[in-house]
């Protein structure tokens, strides 16, 4: 038998194996270029007092969550329980509002409670497409000195918690 | 994660239609360069589209982004880099020369080069060979499987 | 009741092509005339059962049964008729029983004009076509039924896709799958030759016309889809290079080598390897599609909604398929000698290098559709690909092939002189060097060498594919003679190729020379754009039969005087869903395209897209002489004469097909 005509077979071969493990894979998942990174600077307006300012300046030192939501945004909704148990736990969350109304957003808060410690107004994107930001809800783990350590875009949950991110802040913490 | 595109879908469901600003630039060459900048960079939420033809809020305000840097002065590979620096290669539609895309942008010339050579190879072959004579014969059973009725009458 | 009646006709319909399958396949291989009988029947069967299935599908849309569940997705009571029927091909369920549906009919059509094959051949056909159909139908029972019934049924049921609510869209997908299974015919041919063992010329002459017709429906489909895109999406592009789109071109574009391979196979004996090798690619190509659109694999604008069993079960499927054919084809051409000579002048070679172009592109197009699947995989980071990367790759590969377009044609089988060829052609070159270089000067408002080098080569293409005829005429016939005699075959071919002609030209003036502009407006304001003066009326609301709607009045003026009004609309349909309905004044040298945007302030200012795009038309007009040029080339009088005379002759036939 001549080689050359297995030729196509051992592309398709090839092909059927990359086609297999593609199904495993979200195409529409675009990871985060910024784990590892030092976490993007930001200062945005107070949901609560437009003269204030949120800043990540504030932060540092401290090990927190960054956490991207709007009231426009069903699994914001359905994160928003959990999000107000790790507050319960102790840990400090940033909320930045995005591309929302603010009287619709601080009803939501005095509704459900504020897991925030702050939260930022951000309407026209600036601040979230520093952060690669491009759905919600998204959350970020920032360490003391200020780099991005973990990303998850989608809601919360105790699972996740308790098999990923609690781990980290504790690593994070003792160090 | 799977969770999250089925909300996106709930929420904006497919406003993945074009939408219009009207944004104004007193210098044509300004203009072009948006235009060319929102026809290469991808809508992250629509996935399929370029930032011209996604009415995404995100789509929105990167283009109106785009619109700001390019007024200011920026040049293509500028805003290009200020985009991928916060999405990743992702965001371009032209892909990147890089390592990991050697093989995508050269793929087409190997396999135009194989196929030459091979191309070559067979028509060396082929002007060389002498036995045109089972072909024919070959070429005469094809007509009798064809043609029976031809083939009786002759 | 009635969704369970189209239940069971699938699961008959699995029957009958199981039977369809095994049977005659099993009863070629040992010699059992009475199997080999059973095809044919089979085929008419299967075909009955899946109409029957079709049929209750579209009933249930007709009466809203919404306990149904796939009618509940993808209709409610306000729908209009055209597209409640238009919706069974909707959404992933339906068309995939659409796709059965179109492989029966091609099936059962081979059943009937095929009386000049062998039986026994033709009971291959079937019996493969019967293998491809128990995949589909399997599919479909297991993964995807759309019969399932829903335990509360809602009162009213939700929308089909708006997208999908136009008159264009809603016959684009049949033209397509019939397009995409068409291919299989060739396939079925290539695999039914291979197993019995004769890789002849034979197969080749009687799976032409099949491919043809089914190139035809392909071309028509993606032109279709195309022009869709250019009025519907409101951003004024034809093509956007999305993996979906790929997913059509690339069967398209391995189909148009095959239609010509097949040519060579047939009158020379000549690659006969080749030939069946990119049937097989043809037909693999459109199930990749499939996959590619189902499986979740690719993001793309019209992938269905998926599921990941799906994807496994056509993976699966297409390894079989696709994997068992390659195996067949790896033993079985070893055995194929070709012994056909042939120069590096003569048409054998045009034809090759045409193959070699063409499937080179398809390669490269298929290489950046998947690399970002392969990287991913890889875990070597996300990228796109996308129009960049495509334009440059498929654009400087389109210009030698269009050079050989009209010269292959001139060229003469076996051996040509290369002199003589170029003292017939070297004043077209002239002629098309100059002619384009000049036309754009003259016409166009901006010099451009793209420009330049598309209508030159557009020129090329028809002086050349026109000398041909001249060429026959010039052995002492008149040309009235010649054009009397010059079989169907070879207008379509000339019809084909001037189609080449026409889409160039569309292509590079429409890339080149489009201008648009997004401005704001109010009523009363007019602004000029491409020598056309816009002036804006103003917008007004309306309501549809299921939707909310804002229609704009734009007067279009040229020096002053009124050209046409159009009337851009955009639709909020009931599920929320935005759609733009572009105002468009079409012209054979020039459209003129209005899309409405949202309502600037409270002044009644509003924003318009507006476009120039110079020649737009010229692309799908080449299109359409390019699927009626297939369709000549399919109704060529011999294949009719040959079925004829088989008939008349169909005494001895069994002996020689037996043989």
């Amino acid at each position: 038998m001549k080689a050359r005509y297995l030729v196509p077979l051992g592309i398709f071969i090839v092909l059927v194996v990359f086609l297999g493990i593609g199904l495993t894979l979200n195409p529409r998942d675009v990871p985060s270029v910024l784990i590892n990174k030092k976490a993007p600077e930001f200062s945005l307006p107070d949901l609560f007092d437009e003269n204030r300012v949120v800043s990540s300046e504030s932060m540092k030192g401290k090990v927190w969550l960054l956490n991207v939501w709007g009231t426009w945004c069903p699994e914001c909704w359905r994160e928003h329980g959990f999000l107000m148990y790790l507050k319960g736990e102790g840990v400090p969350i940033v909320g930045i509002d995005w591309r929302d109304e603010s009287a619709e957003a601080k009803k939501m808060l005095a509704q459900e409670g504020n897991p925030f410690l702050a939260v930022g107004v951000d309407p026209e994107s600036k601040a979230i497409m520093d952060w690669g930001v491009y759905g919600a809800p998204e959350t970020f783990l920032i360490d003391k000195e200020g780099f991005i350590r973990w990303k998850y875009a989608g809601g919360l949950n105790a699972e996740l918690w308790r098999t990923e991110l609690k781990p980290l802040m504790d690593q994070l913490e003792g160090s | 994660m799977r969770r999250l595109w089925f909300v996106f879908f709930l929420l904006v469901p497919l406003v993945c239609q074009s939408s219009i600003e009207a944004y104004s630039f007193e210098d044509p060459e300004k203009e072009a360069r948006y235009k060319v900048l929102i026809d290469e960079l991808r809508c992250l939420v629509c996935q399929n589209q370029n930032l011209a033809a996604s009415n995404a809020e995100l789509a929105k305000d990167m283009r109106r982004l785009t619109y700001d840097m390019v007024q200011r002065g920026a040049t293509n590979e500028e805003v290009v880099t200020y985009m991928v620096d916060r999405y990743g290669d992702f965001v371009m539609y032209r892909p990147p020369f890089n390592s990991s895309t050697y093989l995508l942008w050269i793929g087409p010339f190997i396999i135009l080069g194989i196929a030459i050579l091979v191309l070559a190879m067979i028509i060396r072959r082929k002007g060389q060979e002498q036995t045109p004579v089972t072909s024919d014969a070959d070429l005469q059973r094809v007509e009798h499987l064809l043609n029976p009725s031809k083939d009786k009458s002759a | 009741m009635i969704p369970e009646i189209g239940h069971i006709a699938l699961i008959l319909a699995l029957c009958m092509s199981l039977a369809q399958s095994f049977f005659p396949l099993v009863g070629a291989h040992k010699g059992i005339p009475s199997w080999v009988a059973l095809a044919k029947p089979a085929a008419r069967a299967n075909l009955l059962f899946v109409l029957v299935a079709y049929g209750c599908l579209t009933y249930s849309f007709l009466v809203h049964d919404f306990s149904v569940a796939y009618v509940a997705q993808n209709s409610n009571t306000k729908l209009p008729t055209l597209y409640q029927i238009s919706g069974v091909w909707g959404a992933h369920e339906g068309s995939l029983l659409f796709w059965a549906l179109t492989l029966s009919v091609w099936t059962a059509a081979v059943s009937f004009f095929s009386r000049s094959v062998p039986d026994v051949m033709v009971a291959r056909v079937l019996g493969v076509m019967g293998l491809v159909t128990v995949g589909f139908l399997l599919f479909m029972l297991l993964t995807s039924n759309p019969f399932d019934r829903l335990l509360n049924p809602p009162m009213e049921g939700r929308e089909l896709n708006p997208l999908l609510q136009d008159p264009g869209l809603a016959i684009h997908p049949p033209m397509l799958y019939m397009g995409y299974v068409g291919f299989s015919v060739a396939f079925a041919f290539a695999i039914a030759a291979m197993l019995g063992g004769r890789l002849d010329a034979a197969w080749a002459r009687w799976s032409r016309p099949w491919t043809n017709v089914a190139w035809v429906f392909l071309t028509l489909g993606i032109a279709l889809g195309s022009w869709w895109a250019y009025y519907e999406l409101g951003w004024g592009g034809w093509w956007f290079w999305d993996p979906v789109e790929n997913a059509s071109f690339m069967p398209w574009i391995v189909g148009t080598a095959l239609m010509h391979s097949l040519a060579v196979t047939e009158k020379r004996g000549a690659f006969k390897a080749w030939t069946v090798l990119l049937a097989i690619f043809a037909f693999s190509l459109s199930l990749l599609g499939t996959f590619l659109v189902r499986s979740g694999v690719l993001t793309s604008v019209h992938a269905f909604a998926t599921d990941p069993a799906r994807g496994v079960f056509i993976l699966m499927f297409l390894g079989v398929v696709i994997g068992g054919s390659l195996m067949l084809y790896s033993w079985r051409a070893n055995q194929i000698k070709s012994t056909v000579k042939f120069d590096l002048v003569s048409r054998e070679t045009a034809l090759l290098m045409n193959n070699v172009i063409l499937v080179v592109t398809a390669c490269s197009i298929l290489l950046g559709t998947l690399y970002p699947l392969l990287l991913d995989a890889l875990g070597a980071g996300k990228i796109s690909v996308g129009p960049p990367y495509f334009n440059s790759v498929f654009v400087p590969l389109t210009v030698p092939l269009a050079i050989l377009v009209g010269v292959g044609a001139l060229m003469r089988w076996k051996q040509d002189d290369a002199a003589l060829l170029f003292k017939k052609v070297w004043i077209y070159l002239v002629v098309s060097i100059v002619l384009g270089l000049l036309l754009p000067a003259v016409f166009a408002p901006t010099y451009s060498f793209g420009a330049a080098l598309g209508v030159g080569l557009a020129i090329w293409v028809l002086l050349t594919s026109f000398n041909w005829l001249l060429d026959r005429a010039s052995g002492g016939r008149g040309l009235l003679q010649v054009i009397r005699n010059t079989p169907r075959g070879a207008w379509g071919m000339l019809c084909g190729h001037s189609g080449v002609a026409i889409f160039i030209i569309g292509v590079s003036l429409t890339s080149i020379y489009s201008v648009e502009k997004d401005v704001r407006v109010e009523a009363g304001q007019s602004y000029n754009l491409g020598g056309y003066d816009f002036l804006f009326h103003g917008v007004e609301n309306f309501r549809g039969p299921n939707y909310q709607g804002a229609r704009g009045t734009i007067e279009i003026f040229k020096d002053g005087e009124p050209v046409t009004t159009v009337y851009p609309e955009k639709r909020n349909y009931t599920t929320g869903m935005p759609m733009t309905e572009a105002g468009i004044d079409a012209g054979l040298t020039r459209d003129l395209f209005v899309a409405l945007g949202e309502p600037l302030g409270d002044s009644g200012a509003w924003a318009l897209r507006l476009y120039h795009k110079p020649f737009i038309r010229w692309i799908w007009l080449g299109g359409i002489f390019m699927a009626l040029g297939g369709l000549l080339a399919a109704s060529d009088q011999r294949y009719f004469r040959l079925a004829r005379k088989a008939r008349l002759a169909a005494a001895d036939q069994v002996t020689a097909g037996a043989a």
